[in-house]
Protein backbone atom coordinates (compact mmCIF):
# COMPACT_ATOMS: atom_id res chain seq x y z
CA UNK A 1 0.00 0.00 0.00
CA UNK A 2 2.21 2.68 1.11
CA UNK A 3 5.20 0.80 -1.05
CA UNK A 4 2.49 1.34 -4.31
CA UNK A 5 2.03 5.00 -3.48
CA UNK A 6 5.61 6.20 -2.46
CA UNK A 7 7.73 3.56 -4.93
CA UNK A 8 5.99 1.67 -7.15
CA UNK A 9 5.57 5.34 -9.64
CA UNK A 10 9.30 5.36 -10.16
CA UNK A 11 10.05 1.64 -10.35
CA UNK A 12 6.98 1.19 -13.15
CA UNK A 13 7.83 4.63 -15.03
CA UNK A 14 11.03 5.87 -16.20
CA UNK A 15 9.93 9.44 -16.75
CA UNK A 16 9.56 9.15 -13.21
CA UNK A 17 12.58 8.12 -12.42
CA UNK A 18 14.42 10.49 -14.68
CA UNK A 19 12.44 13.54 -13.30
CA UNK A 20 13.51 12.37 -9.65
CA UNK A 21 17.03 12.66 -10.43
CA UNK A 22 16.72 16.06 -12.37
CA UNK A 23 15.30 17.45 -9.07
CA UNK A 24 17.93 15.93 -6.77
CA UNK A 25 20.64 17.18 -9.50
CA UNK A 26 18.50 21.14 -9.70
CA UNK A 27 18.56 21.12 -5.58
CA UNK A 28 22.43 20.01 -4.87
CA UNK A 29 23.32 22.78 -7.61
CA UNK A 30 20.22 25.35 -6.60
CA UNK A 31 19.95 25.17 -3.00
CA UNK A 32 23.04 26.79 -1.76
CA UNK A 33 22.99 29.42 -4.56
CA UNK A 34 19.34 29.87 -2.54
CA UNK A 35 21.25 30.23 0.30
CA UNK A 36 23.47 33.29 -0.55
CA UNK A 37 20.99 34.69 -2.76
CA UNK A 38 18.79 34.98 -0.05
CA UNK A 39 21.21 36.32 2.18
CA UNK A 40 22.40 38.84 -0.07
CA UNK A 41 18.75 40.02 -0.35
CA UNK A 42 18.42 38.79 -3.84
CA UNK A 43 16.34 36.35 -3.87
CA UNK A 44 14.30 38.02 -6.27
CA UNK A 45 17.31 38.29 -9.15
CA UNK A 46 15.98 34.73 -10.46
CA UNK A 47 12.74 36.17 -12.14
CA UNK A 48 14.50 38.95 -13.44
CA UNK A 49 16.22 36.68 -14.95
CA UNK A 50 14.21 34.95 -16.84
CA UNK A 51 13.47 37.74 -18.46
CA UNK A 52 16.83 39.36 -19.29
CA UNK A 53 17.28 36.37 -21.34
CA UNK A 54 15.03 36.88 -24.06
CA UNK A 55 17.50 39.62 -26.01
CA UNK A 56 19.66 37.09 -26.01
CA UNK A 57 17.49 33.71 -27.26
CA UNK A 58 15.45 36.40 -29.72
CA UNK A 59 19.48 36.55 -31.63
CA UNK A 60 20.59 33.16 -31.48
CA UNK A 61 16.74 32.55 -32.74
CA UNK A 62 16.87 35.05 -35.90
CA UNK A 63 20.70 33.64 -36.53
CA UNK A 64 19.78 30.00 -36.66
CA UNK A 65 16.12 29.31 -36.16
CA UNK A 66 14.16 27.57 -33.82
CA UNK A 67 17.89 26.08 -32.74
CA UNK A 68 17.30 25.30 -28.63
CA UNK A 69 21.09 25.29 -28.71
CA UNK A 70 21.78 28.74 -30.44
CA UNK A 71 18.80 30.49 -28.29
CA UNK A 72 20.08 28.62 -24.55
CA UNK A 73 23.57 30.50 -25.78
CA UNK A 74 22.21 33.50 -26.70
CA UNK A 75 20.25 33.35 -23.43
CA UNK A 76 23.31 32.55 -21.54
CA UNK A 77 25.32 35.67 -22.49
CA UNK A 78 22.33 38.08 -22.31
CA UNK A 79 22.32 36.49 -18.58
CA UNK A 80 25.78 37.03 -18.05
CA UNK A 81 25.94 40.44 -19.91
CA UNK A 82 23.13 41.62 -17.34
CA UNK A 83 24.27 40.48 -14.40
CA UNK A 84 27.73 41.44 -14.82
CA UNK A 85 26.94 44.72 -15.75
CA UNK A 86 24.62 44.95 -13.27
CA UNK A 87 27.50 43.54 -10.63
CA UNK A 88 30.11 45.90 -12.44
CA UNK A 89 27.57 49.01 -11.54
CA UNK A 90 26.23 48.18 -7.70
CA UNK A 91 30.17 47.63 -6.54
CA UNK A 92 31.26 50.94 -7.96
CA UNK A 93 28.74 52.99 -7.63
CA UNK A 94 26.09 54.09 -5.14
CA UNK A 95 23.04 52.45 -7.15
CA UNK A 96 22.07 48.93 -5.21
CA UNK A 97 22.40 45.56 -6.51
CA UNK A 98 18.62 45.25 -6.79
CA UNK A 99 18.38 48.44 -8.47
CA UNK A 100 20.54 47.94 -11.44
CA UNK A 101 19.51 44.66 -11.98
CA UNK A 102 16.16 46.10 -12.46
CA UNK A 103 17.13 48.70 -14.90
CA UNK A 104 19.62 46.52 -16.98
CA UNK A 105 16.61 43.43 -16.96
CA UNK A 106 14.07 45.97 -18.16
CA UNK A 107 16.60 47.27 -20.47
CA UNK A 108 17.30 43.91 -21.76
CA UNK A 109 13.63 42.40 -22.18
CA UNK A 110 12.75 45.92 -24.29
CA UNK A 111 15.75 45.01 -26.26
CA UNK A 112 14.33 41.24 -26.55
CA UNK A 113 10.86 42.71 -27.46
CA UNK A 114 12.19 44.83 -30.04
CA UNK A 115 14.48 42.28 -32.11
CA UNK A 116 11.42 40.03 -32.10
CA UNK A 117 9.20 42.52 -33.27
CA UNK A 118 11.84 43.42 -35.95
CA UNK A 119 11.93 39.68 -37.36
CA UNK A 120 7.82 39.79 -37.41
CA UNK A 121 7.10 36.64 -35.73
CA UNK A 122 4.94 36.06 -32.96
CA UNK A 123 6.43 32.51 -31.50
CA UNK A 124 6.54 32.69 -27.74
CA UNK A 125 10.44 32.38 -27.88
CA UNK A 126 10.71 31.84 -24.60
CA UNK A 127 8.01 29.26 -24.04
CA UNK A 128 9.97 27.23 -26.77
CA UNK A 129 12.79 27.58 -24.20
CA UNK A 130 11.13 26.12 -21.24
CA UNK A 131 11.31 22.47 -20.46
CA UNK A 132 8.81 20.00 -19.17
CA UNK A 133 10.01 17.97 -15.77
CA UNK A 134 7.81 15.30 -17.24
CA UNK A 135 10.23 15.15 -20.36
CA UNK A 136 13.97 14.47 -19.43
CA UNK A 137 15.97 13.48 -22.26
CA UNK A 138 19.67 12.06 -21.92
CA UNK A 139 21.01 15.36 -22.99
CA UNK A 140 18.99 17.94 -20.51
CA UNK A 141 19.89 15.23 -17.52
CA UNK A 142 23.51 14.84 -18.35
CA UNK A 143 23.37 19.11 -18.34
CA UNK A 144 21.58 19.06 -14.97
CA UNK A 145 24.17 17.09 -13.70
CA UNK A 146 26.90 18.94 -15.04
CA UNK A 147 25.32 21.94 -13.76
CA UNK A 148 25.52 20.76 -10.44
CA UNK A 149 28.94 19.76 -10.62
CA UNK A 150 30.41 23.05 -11.49
CA UNK A 151 28.44 24.96 -9.17
CA UNK A 152 29.45 22.82 -6.15
CA UNK A 153 32.85 22.99 -7.31
CA UNK A 154 32.93 27.08 -7.85
CA UNK A 155 31.06 27.49 -4.71
CA UNK A 156 34.06 25.65 -3.26
CA UNK A 157 36.25 27.87 -4.58
CA UNK A 158 34.60 31.24 -3.28
CA UNK A 159 33.18 30.08 -0.80
CA UNK A 160 35.24 32.38 1.82
CA UNK A 161 35.08 35.23 0.60
CA UNK A 162 31.55 35.06 -0.41
CA UNK A 163 30.61 34.18 3.19
CA UNK A 164 33.06 36.95 4.84
CA UNK A 165 31.25 39.30 2.31
CA UNK A 166 27.57 37.89 3.57
CA UNK A 167 28.69 39.32 6.81
CA UNK A 168 31.17 41.69 6.78
CA UNK A 169 31.78 43.43 3.87
CA UNK A 170 33.52 46.38 4.86
CA UNK A 171 36.10 43.69 6.53
CA UNK A 172 36.56 41.87 3.45
CA UNK A 173 37.41 45.12 1.54
CA UNK A 174 40.31 46.00 3.84
CA UNK A 175 41.77 42.46 4.49
CA UNK A 176 41.77 41.13 0.34
CA UNK A 177 40.71 41.89 -3.18
CA UNK A 178 38.57 38.46 -3.44
CA UNK A 179 35.59 40.56 -2.85
CA UNK A 180 34.59 41.81 -6.59
CA UNK A 181 36.16 38.32 -8.49
CA UNK A 182 33.90 35.99 -5.73
CA UNK A 183 30.92 38.51 -6.33
CA UNK A 184 31.20 38.19 -10.08
CA UNK A 185 31.61 34.52 -10.24
CA UNK A 186 28.95 33.93 -7.84
CA UNK A 187 26.57 36.17 -10.58
CA UNK A 188 27.67 33.86 -13.11
CA UNK A 189 26.99 30.82 -11.03
CA UNK A 190 23.36 32.14 -10.63
CA UNK A 191 22.83 32.73 -14.59
CA UNK A 192 24.51 29.70 -15.58
CA UNK A 193 21.85 27.53 -13.14
CA UNK A 194 18.77 29.53 -14.01
CA UNK A 195 19.11 29.30 -17.59
CA UNK A 196 20.18 25.90 -17.86
CA UNK A 197 17.42 25.28 -15.05
CA UNK A 198 14.93 27.56 -17.40
CA UNK A 199 15.31 24.80 -20.62
CA UNK A 200 15.46 21.61 -18.42
CA UNK A 201 12.38 22.28 -16.22
CA UNK A 202 10.71 25.62 -16.68
CA UNK A 203 11.12 28.80 -15.05
CA UNK A 204 8.46 28.19 -11.85
CA UNK A 205 10.64 25.08 -10.48
CA UNK A 206 13.91 26.64 -12.25
CA UNK A 207 13.36 29.71 -9.89
CA UNK A 208 11.30 27.44 -7.13
CA UNK A 209 14.08 24.99 -6.19
CA UNK A 210 16.50 27.90 -5.62
CA UNK A 211 14.57 30.41 -3.44
CA UNK A 212 12.11 28.46 -1.49
CA UNK A 213 14.43 26.15 -0.29
CA UNK A 214 16.65 28.65 1.29
CA UNK A 215 13.90 30.55 2.84
CA UNK A 216 12.97 27.34 4.84
CA UNK A 217 16.31 26.50 5.78
CA UNK A 218 16.64 29.98 7.49
CA UNK A 219 14.25 28.95 10.24
CA UNK A 220 15.86 25.95 10.99
CA UNK A 221 19.85 26.83 11.42
CA UNK A 222 21.55 29.85 12.28
CA UNK A 223 25.32 28.99 10.47
CA UNK A 224 25.66 29.18 6.53
CA UNK A 225 27.06 24.98 6.66
CA UNK A 226 23.62 24.11 8.22
CA UNK A 227 21.21 26.38 6.10
CA UNK A 228 22.59 24.76 3.16
CA UNK A 229 22.55 21.29 4.28
CA UNK A 230 18.75 21.76 5.26
CA UNK A 231 18.26 23.70 1.93
CA UNK A 232 19.34 20.82 -0.24
CA UNK A 233 17.13 17.75 1.44
CA UNK A 234 14.12 20.21 1.83
CA UNK A 235 14.56 21.18 -2.11
CA UNK A 236 15.03 17.08 -2.51
CA UNK A 237 12.23 16.21 -0.41
CA UNK A 238 9.77 18.91 -1.88
CA UNK A 239 10.52 17.42 -5.39
CA UNK A 240 10.17 13.50 -4.46
CA UNK A 241 7.08 14.35 -2.64
CA UNK A 242 5.66 17.10 -5.05
CA UNK A 243 6.26 14.26 -7.84
CA UNK A 244 4.45 11.38 -5.57
CA UNK A 245 1.45 14.62 -5.26
CA UNK A 246 1.25 14.79 -8.78
CA UNK A 247 1.33 11.40 -9.83
CA UNK A 248 -1.85 10.62 -7.71
CA UNK A 249 -3.66 13.77 -8.34
CA UNK A 250 -4.31 16.15 -11.49
CA UNK A 251 -1.68 18.92 -10.70
CA UNK A 252 1.07 19.71 -12.79
CA UNK A 253 4.57 18.48 -11.84
CA UNK A 254 6.27 21.83 -11.26
CA UNK A 255 3.72 23.71 -9.46
CA UNK A 256 3.72 20.55 -7.51
CA UNK A 257 6.75 20.40 -6.59
CA UNK A 258 6.84 24.22 -5.82
CA UNK A 259 3.54 24.09 -3.45
CA UNK A 260 4.97 21.29 -1.50
CA UNK A 261 8.20 23.40 -0.95
CA UNK A 262 5.62 26.50 0.03
CA UNK A 263 4.31 24.30 2.42
CA UNK A 264 7.22 23.24 3.98
CA UNK A 265 7.84 26.65 4.05
CA UNK A 266 4.62 27.46 6.07
CA UNK A 267 5.57 25.19 8.47
CA UNK A 268 8.52 26.81 8.88
CA UNK A 269 7.58 30.09 9.54
CA UNK A 270 5.74 28.40 12.23
CA UNK A 271 7.85 25.97 14.00
CA UNK A 272 11.38 26.55 12.76
CA UNK A 273 13.75 26.54 15.51
CA UNK A 274 15.31 29.49 14.90
CA UNK A 275 13.16 32.68 15.05
CA UNK A 276 9.73 30.33 14.23
CA UNK A 277 6.68 32.26 15.39
CA UNK A 278 5.62 29.91 17.60
CA UNK A 279 8.91 29.80 19.03
CA UNK A 280 8.49 33.46 19.54
CA UNK A 281 5.22 32.95 21.38
CA UNK A 282 6.75 30.66 23.91
CA UNK A 283 10.07 30.77 24.13
CA UNK A 284 12.62 27.63 25.65
CA UNK A 285 13.06 28.57 29.06
CA UNK A 286 16.76 29.87 29.21
CA UNK A 287 19.06 27.67 31.15
CA UNK A 288 19.67 28.49 34.34
CA UNK A 289 22.95 28.38 35.86
CA UNK B 1 -8.29 62.32 -33.75
CA UNK B 2 -6.16 63.38 -36.31
CA UNK B 3 -3.92 60.92 -35.81
CA UNK B 4 -6.30 57.62 -36.89
CA UNK B 5 -7.16 60.13 -39.84
CA UNK B 6 -4.81 59.50 -42.31
CA UNK B 7 -5.26 55.83 -41.61
CA UNK B 8 -9.08 55.83 -42.04
CA UNK B 9 -8.22 57.93 -45.42
CA UNK B 10 -5.94 55.09 -46.54
CA UNK B 11 -8.56 52.63 -45.89
CA UNK B 12 -10.84 54.04 -48.15
CA UNK B 13 -8.56 54.23 -50.74
CA UNK B 14 -8.23 50.61 -50.54
CA UNK B 15 -11.45 49.70 -50.32
CA UNK B 16 -12.19 52.26 -53.60
CA UNK B 17 -9.53 50.51 -55.45
CA UNK B 18 -10.80 46.96 -54.10
CA UNK B 19 -14.58 47.70 -55.27
CA UNK B 20 -13.19 49.06 -58.87
CA UNK B 21 -10.76 46.26 -59.46
CA UNK B 22 -13.39 43.55 -58.28
CA UNK B 23 -15.91 44.00 -61.10
CA UNK B 24 -12.96 43.86 -63.88
CA UNK B 25 -11.29 40.51 -62.36
CA UNK B 26 -15.16 38.74 -62.36
CA UNK B 27 -15.76 39.23 -65.84
CA UNK B 28 -17.39 36.69 -67.72
CA UNK B 29 -16.28 34.73 -64.97
CA UNK B 30 -18.56 32.91 -62.03
CA UNK B 31 -17.58 34.62 -58.65
CA UNK B 32 -17.28 31.29 -56.12
CA UNK B 33 -16.58 31.97 -52.43
CA UNK B 34 -15.54 28.83 -49.83
CA UNK B 35 -15.49 29.04 -46.41
CA UNK B 36 -11.70 27.02 -46.27
CA UNK B 37 -8.84 25.91 -48.35
CA UNK B 38 -10.59 22.46 -49.13
CA UNK B 39 -13.61 23.29 -50.58
CA UNK B 40 -12.06 26.30 -53.12
CA UNK B 41 -9.85 23.23 -54.45
CA UNK B 42 -12.72 20.93 -54.74
CA UNK B 43 -14.50 23.98 -56.52
CA UNK B 44 -11.39 24.68 -58.45
CA UNK B 45 -11.17 21.08 -59.96
CA UNK B 46 -14.97 21.51 -60.61
CA UNK B 47 -15.37 25.11 -61.90
CA UNK B 48 -12.13 24.88 -64.20
CA UNK B 49 -11.49 28.37 -65.85
CA UNK B 50 -15.48 29.10 -66.10
CA UNK B 51 -15.14 30.31 -62.17
CA UNK B 52 -13.21 32.20 -60.19
CA UNK B 53 -12.69 30.51 -56.64
CA UNK B 54 -11.61 32.42 -53.64
CA UNK B 55 -11.62 31.40 -49.86
CA UNK B 56 -12.03 33.04 -46.65
CA UNK B 57 -9.90 30.92 -44.72
CA UNK B 58 -6.77 30.63 -46.43
CA UNK B 59 -4.12 27.96 -46.51
CA UNK B 60 -2.93 26.98 -42.64
CA UNK B 61 -6.18 28.96 -41.31
CA UNK B 62 -8.01 27.80 -38.66
CA UNK B 63 -11.78 27.28 -40.11
CA UNK B 64 -12.83 27.05 -35.86
CA UNK B 65 -11.78 30.32 -34.95
CA UNK B 66 -11.91 32.12 -37.80
CA UNK B 67 -13.25 35.85 -37.38
CA UNK B 68 -14.66 37.05 -40.82
CA UNK B 69 -13.33 40.73 -41.63
CA UNK B 70 -14.92 43.42 -44.11
CA UNK B 71 -12.92 42.49 -46.92
CA UNK B 72 -14.45 39.24 -46.58
CA UNK B 73 -18.04 40.49 -46.47
CA UNK B 74 -17.42 42.49 -49.77
CA UNK B 75 -16.31 38.73 -51.21
CA UNK B 76 -19.14 37.10 -50.19
CA UNK B 77 -21.06 40.20 -51.23
CA UNK B 78 -19.71 39.50 -54.85
CA UNK B 79 -20.42 36.32 -55.15
CA UNK B 80 -22.90 33.94 -57.00
CA UNK B 81 -22.34 30.83 -55.40
CA UNK B 82 -21.07 30.57 -51.56
CA UNK B 83 -19.79 26.81 -51.10
CA UNK B 84 -20.01 26.03 -47.04
CA UNK B 85 -18.79 22.81 -45.16
CA UNK B 86 -21.87 22.59 -43.40
CA UNK B 87 -22.15 19.99 -40.20
CA UNK B 88 -21.61 22.91 -37.88
CA UNK B 89 -18.24 23.74 -38.86
CA UNK B 90 -18.92 27.34 -40.09
CA UNK B 91 -21.49 29.03 -38.17
CA UNK B 92 -20.38 32.12 -38.49
CA UNK B 93 -21.13 32.32 -42.49
CA UNK B 94 -24.59 32.44 -42.70
CA UNK B 95 -25.30 35.79 -40.44
CA UNK B 96 -21.75 36.86 -43.14
CA UNK B 97 -24.08 36.12 -45.95
CA UNK B 98 -27.16 38.03 -44.87
CA UNK B 99 -24.68 40.95 -43.22
CA UNK B 100 -23.55 40.77 -46.62
CA UNK B 101 -26.26 41.73 -48.36
CA UNK B 102 -25.75 39.67 -51.21
CA UNK B 103 -27.64 37.48 -53.23
CA UNK B 104 -25.66 34.14 -53.28
CA UNK B 105 -26.99 31.05 -52.73
CA UNK B 106 -25.27 29.13 -49.97
CA UNK B 107 -24.20 24.89 -51.07
CA UNK B 108 -23.96 23.11 -48.08
CA UNK B 109 -21.12 20.39 -49.45
CA UNK B 110 -21.69 17.73 -47.56
CA UNK B 111 -25.08 17.32 -48.10
CA UNK B 112 -26.19 13.48 -48.23
CA UNK B 113 -23.83 12.56 -46.52
CA UNK B 114 -24.27 10.53 -42.70
CA UNK B 115 -22.78 12.89 -39.62
CA UNK B 116 -21.14 10.75 -37.33
CA UNK B 117 -19.98 11.87 -33.99
CA UNK B 118 -16.04 12.62 -33.19
CA UNK B 119 -13.67 10.14 -33.05
CA UNK B 120 -11.31 11.59 -30.55
CA UNK B 121 -13.08 12.94 -27.58
CA UNK B 122 -13.83 17.04 -27.22
CA UNK B 123 -11.65 19.51 -28.77
CA UNK B 124 -10.20 21.62 -25.70
CA UNK B 125 -12.14 24.52 -24.93
CA UNK B 126 -15.22 24.41 -27.60
CA UNK B 127 -18.53 24.21 -26.09
CA UNK B 128 -20.98 20.79 -25.62
CA UNK B 129 -22.64 20.13 -28.57
CA UNK B 130 -20.99 22.08 -31.12
CA UNK B 131 -18.86 18.96 -31.46
CA UNK B 132 -21.79 16.73 -31.20
CA UNK B 133 -20.94 15.76 -35.21
CA UNK B 134 -17.77 15.39 -36.50
CA UNK B 135 -17.98 17.99 -39.49
CA UNK B 136 -14.66 17.01 -40.79
CA UNK B 137 -16.39 14.45 -43.15
CA UNK B 138 -13.76 15.28 -46.37
CA UNK B 139 -11.32 13.00 -44.53
CA UNK B 140 -13.16 9.76 -46.04
CA UNK B 141 -12.12 10.14 -49.95
CA UNK B 142 -16.15 8.66 -50.71
CA UNK B 143 -17.22 11.55 -49.14
CA UNK B 144 -15.17 13.85 -50.43
CA UNK B 145 -16.71 12.61 -54.04
CA UNK B 146 -20.15 13.68 -52.71
CA UNK B 147 -18.82 17.03 -52.29
CA UNK B 148 -17.46 17.32 -55.60
CA UNK B 149 -21.11 16.36 -56.93
CA UNK B 150 -22.84 18.68 -54.78
CA UNK B 151 -20.46 21.24 -55.74
CA UNK B 152 -20.92 20.30 -59.29
CA UNK B 153 -24.67 20.03 -59.08
CA UNK B 154 -24.61 24.17 -57.64
CA UNK B 155 -22.59 25.37 -60.61
CA UNK B 156 -25.01 23.96 -63.00
CA UNK B 157 -27.81 25.65 -61.51
CA UNK B 158 -26.02 28.58 -60.82
CA UNK B 159 -24.61 28.58 -64.70
CA UNK B 160 -26.42 26.19 -67.01
CA UNK B 161 -23.95 27.56 -69.78
CA UNK B 162 -21.31 25.97 -68.34
CA UNK B 163 -23.04 22.21 -67.85
CA UNK B 164 -21.09 20.49 -70.83
CA UNK B 165 -17.28 21.67 -68.53
CA UNK B 166 -18.70 21.18 -65.57
CA UNK B 167 -19.70 17.39 -66.22
CA UNK B 168 -16.27 16.78 -68.05
CA UNK B 169 -14.12 18.72 -65.03
CA UNK B 170 -15.85 16.62 -62.76
CA UNK B 171 -15.75 13.31 -64.28
CA UNK B 172 -12.02 13.72 -64.76
CA UNK B 173 -11.48 14.67 -60.89
CA UNK B 174 -13.96 11.99 -59.52
CA UNK B 175 -11.23 9.38 -61.50
CA UNK B 176 -8.38 11.03 -59.46
CA UNK B 177 -10.23 10.36 -56.51
CA UNK B 178 -11.27 6.88 -57.08
CA UNK B 179 -7.41 6.37 -57.88
CA UNK B 180 -6.76 8.05 -54.86
CA UNK B 181 -9.14 5.97 -52.90
CA UNK B 182 -7.70 2.94 -54.07
CA UNK B 183 -4.40 4.03 -53.04
CA UNK B 184 -5.24 4.51 -49.46
CA UNK B 185 -6.81 1.26 -49.46
CA UNK B 186 -3.81 -0.62 -50.54
CA UNK B 187 -1.69 1.25 -48.20
CA UNK B 188 -3.71 -0.03 -45.14
CA UNK B 189 -3.59 -3.21 -46.69
CA UNK B 190 -0.12 -3.54 -45.95
CA UNK B 191 0.21 -2.33 -42.33
CA UNK B 192 -0.98 -5.52 -40.02
CA UNK B 193 -4.70 -6.00 -39.02
CA UNK B 194 -3.34 -5.39 -35.56
CA UNK B 195 -1.14 -2.33 -35.89
CA UNK B 196 -3.99 -0.42 -37.82
CA UNK B 197 -4.74 1.94 -34.38
CA UNK B 198 -2.88 5.21 -33.38
CA UNK B 199 -3.32 7.01 -30.50
CA UNK B 200 -3.77 10.90 -31.42
CA UNK B 201 -5.47 13.98 -29.81
CA UNK B 202 -7.04 14.99 -33.34
CA UNK B 203 -10.27 14.70 -33.42
CA UNK B 204 -10.92 15.17 -36.86
CA UNK B 205 -10.31 11.59 -38.54
CA UNK B 206 -13.56 9.80 -37.29
CA UNK B 207 -14.81 9.80 -41.25
CA UNK B 208 -11.43 8.26 -41.97
CA UNK B 209 -11.95 6.03 -39.27
CA UNK B 210 -14.83 4.52 -40.47
CA UNK B 211 -13.91 4.54 -44.52
CA UNK B 212 -10.93 2.88 -43.92
CA UNK B 213 -10.33 0.87 -39.95
CA UNK B 214 -7.75 3.10 -38.80
CA UNK B 215 -8.67 3.54 -35.26
CA UNK B 216 -7.80 6.80 -33.87
CA UNK B 217 -7.80 6.67 -29.79
CA UNK B 218 -8.11 9.16 -27.49
CA UNK B 219 -4.75 9.64 -25.12
CA UNK B 220 -6.14 9.41 -21.52
CA UNK B 221 -5.42 12.41 -19.53
CA UNK B 222 -3.56 14.73 -21.95
CA UNK B 223 -6.26 16.14 -23.78
CA UNK B 224 -4.97 19.79 -23.72
CA UNK B 225 -2.41 22.19 -24.41
CA UNK B 226 -2.35 22.54 -20.49
CA UNK B 227 0.89 21.63 -18.35
CA UNK B 228 0.20 17.94 -17.96
CA UNK B 229 0.63 16.27 -14.31
CA UNK B 230 2.66 13.32 -14.17
CA UNK B 231 -1.02 11.10 -13.68
CA UNK B 232 -1.57 12.04 -17.58
CA UNK B 233 1.62 11.05 -18.74
CA UNK B 234 1.59 7.84 -16.27
CA UNK B 235 -2.04 6.76 -17.75
CA UNK B 236 -1.18 7.62 -21.24
CA UNK B 237 1.66 5.46 -20.84
CA UNK B 238 -0.16 2.67 -19.62
CA UNK B 239 -2.80 2.89 -22.29
CA UNK B 240 -0.61 2.62 -24.70
CA UNK B 241 1.03 -0.44 -23.42
CA UNK B 242 -2.24 -1.76 -22.38
CA UNK B 243 -3.50 -1.96 -25.89
CA UNK B 244 -0.68 -1.72 -28.04
CA UNK B 245 -0.65 1.18 -29.43
CA UNK B 246 2.16 1.24 -32.26
CA UNK B 247 2.02 4.81 -33.17
CA UNK B 248 1.40 8.24 -31.21
CA UNK B 249 0.60 11.57 -32.93
CA UNK B 250 -0.04 13.98 -29.85
CA UNK B 251 0.85 17.23 -31.81
CA UNK B 252 -0.94 19.44 -29.19
CA UNK B 253 1.59 18.07 -26.45
CA UNK B 254 3.14 21.45 -26.15
CA UNK B 255 7.00 19.92 -25.64
CA UNK B 256 8.14 17.69 -28.16
CA UNK B 257 10.76 16.60 -25.20
CA UNK B 258 7.46 14.90 -23.84
CA UNK B 259 6.36 13.14 -26.84
CA UNK B 260 9.91 11.82 -27.38
CA UNK B 261 9.93 10.41 -23.81
CA UNK B 262 6.22 8.77 -24.14
CA UNK B 263 7.61 7.08 -27.84
CA UNK B 264 10.84 6.18 -25.23
CA UNK B 265 9.19 4.38 -23.00
CA UNK B 266 6.60 3.00 -24.66
CA UNK B 267 8.33 1.81 -28.17
CA UNK B 268 5.92 3.77 -29.85
CA UNK B 269 6.91 5.53 -33.06
CA UNK B 270 6.52 8.93 -32.91
CA UNK B 271 4.11 9.85 -36.42
CA UNK B 272 4.36 13.17 -38.39
CA UNK B 273 1.97 15.76 -39.49
CA UNK B 274 -1.62 14.54 -40.00
CA UNK B 275 -3.10 17.80 -42.05
CA UNK B 276 -7.29 18.00 -40.95
CA UNK B 277 -8.85 21.31 -41.17
CA UNK B 278 -6.82 23.26 -44.12
CA UNK B 279 -4.35 23.06 -47.00
CA UNK B 280 -0.66 24.15 -46.60
CA UNK B 281 0.51 26.77 -48.50
CA UNK B 282 2.00 26.38 -52.38
CA UNK B 283 5.32 25.37 -51.24
CA UNK B 284 4.01 23.12 -48.44
CA UNK B 285 3.38 19.27 -48.06
CA UNK B 286 -0.15 19.77 -49.07
CA UNK B 287 -1.06 22.46 -51.72
CA UNK B 288 -4.20 20.21 -52.87
CA UNK B 289 -7.00 17.83 -51.38
CA UNK B 290 -4.96 15.08 -53.13
CA UNK B 291 -2.15 15.99 -51.77
CA UNK B 292 -3.16 16.44 -48.36
CA UNK B 293 -4.83 12.84 -48.20
CA UNK B 294 -1.18 11.14 -49.79
CA UNK B 295 0.42 13.16 -47.12
CA UNK B 296 -1.23 11.83 -43.97
CA UNK B 297 -1.48 8.30 -45.64
CA UNK B 298 2.35 8.50 -45.94
CA UNK B 299 2.10 9.86 -42.45
CA UNK B 300 0.34 7.09 -40.88
CA UNK B 301 1.74 4.04 -43.04
CA UNK B 302 5.55 5.07 -42.08
CA UNK B 303 4.64 5.10 -38.82
CA UNK B 304 2.44 1.55 -38.76
CA UNK B 305 3.99 0.01 -40.53
CA UNK B 306 6.71 -2.57 -39.53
Amino acid sequence: MIYDALVAPFTDFEFMRRALAAVIGLAIGGAPIGVFLMLRRMSLVGDAMAHAILPGAAIGFLLSGLNLFAMTAGGLIAGFAVAILAGVVARNTELKEDASLATFYLASLALGVTIVSIKGTNIDLLHVLFGNILAMDDQTLLLVAINATITLAVLAVIYRPLVIECVDPLFLRTVSRAGAPAHLAFLALIVVNLVSGFQALGTLLAVGLMVLPASIARFWSRDITGMMMIAVVSAMLSGYAGLVLSFHSKVPSGPAIILVAAALYVVSVLFGSVGGMVRQLFPAPHLEA
Amino acid sequence: MDIAWPRRLGFAVIVTVLAALAPARAQGRIEVVTSFSILADFAKNVGGDRTDVTTLVGPNGDVHVFTPSPEDARKVAAAKLVVVNGLGLEGWLPRLVQASGGKATIVVATRGIPPRKPAVGQRPGRRDGEDAVDPHAWQSVPNAKIYVANIRDALISADPAGEAAYRTNTAAYLMKLDALDREIREAVAQIPLARRKVISTHNAFSYFEAAYGVAFIAPQGVSTDSEPSARDIAATITQIRAAKIPAIFLENLSDDRLIQRIAAETGARVGGTLYSDSLSDEKGDAPTYIDMVRHNIKALTSALTN
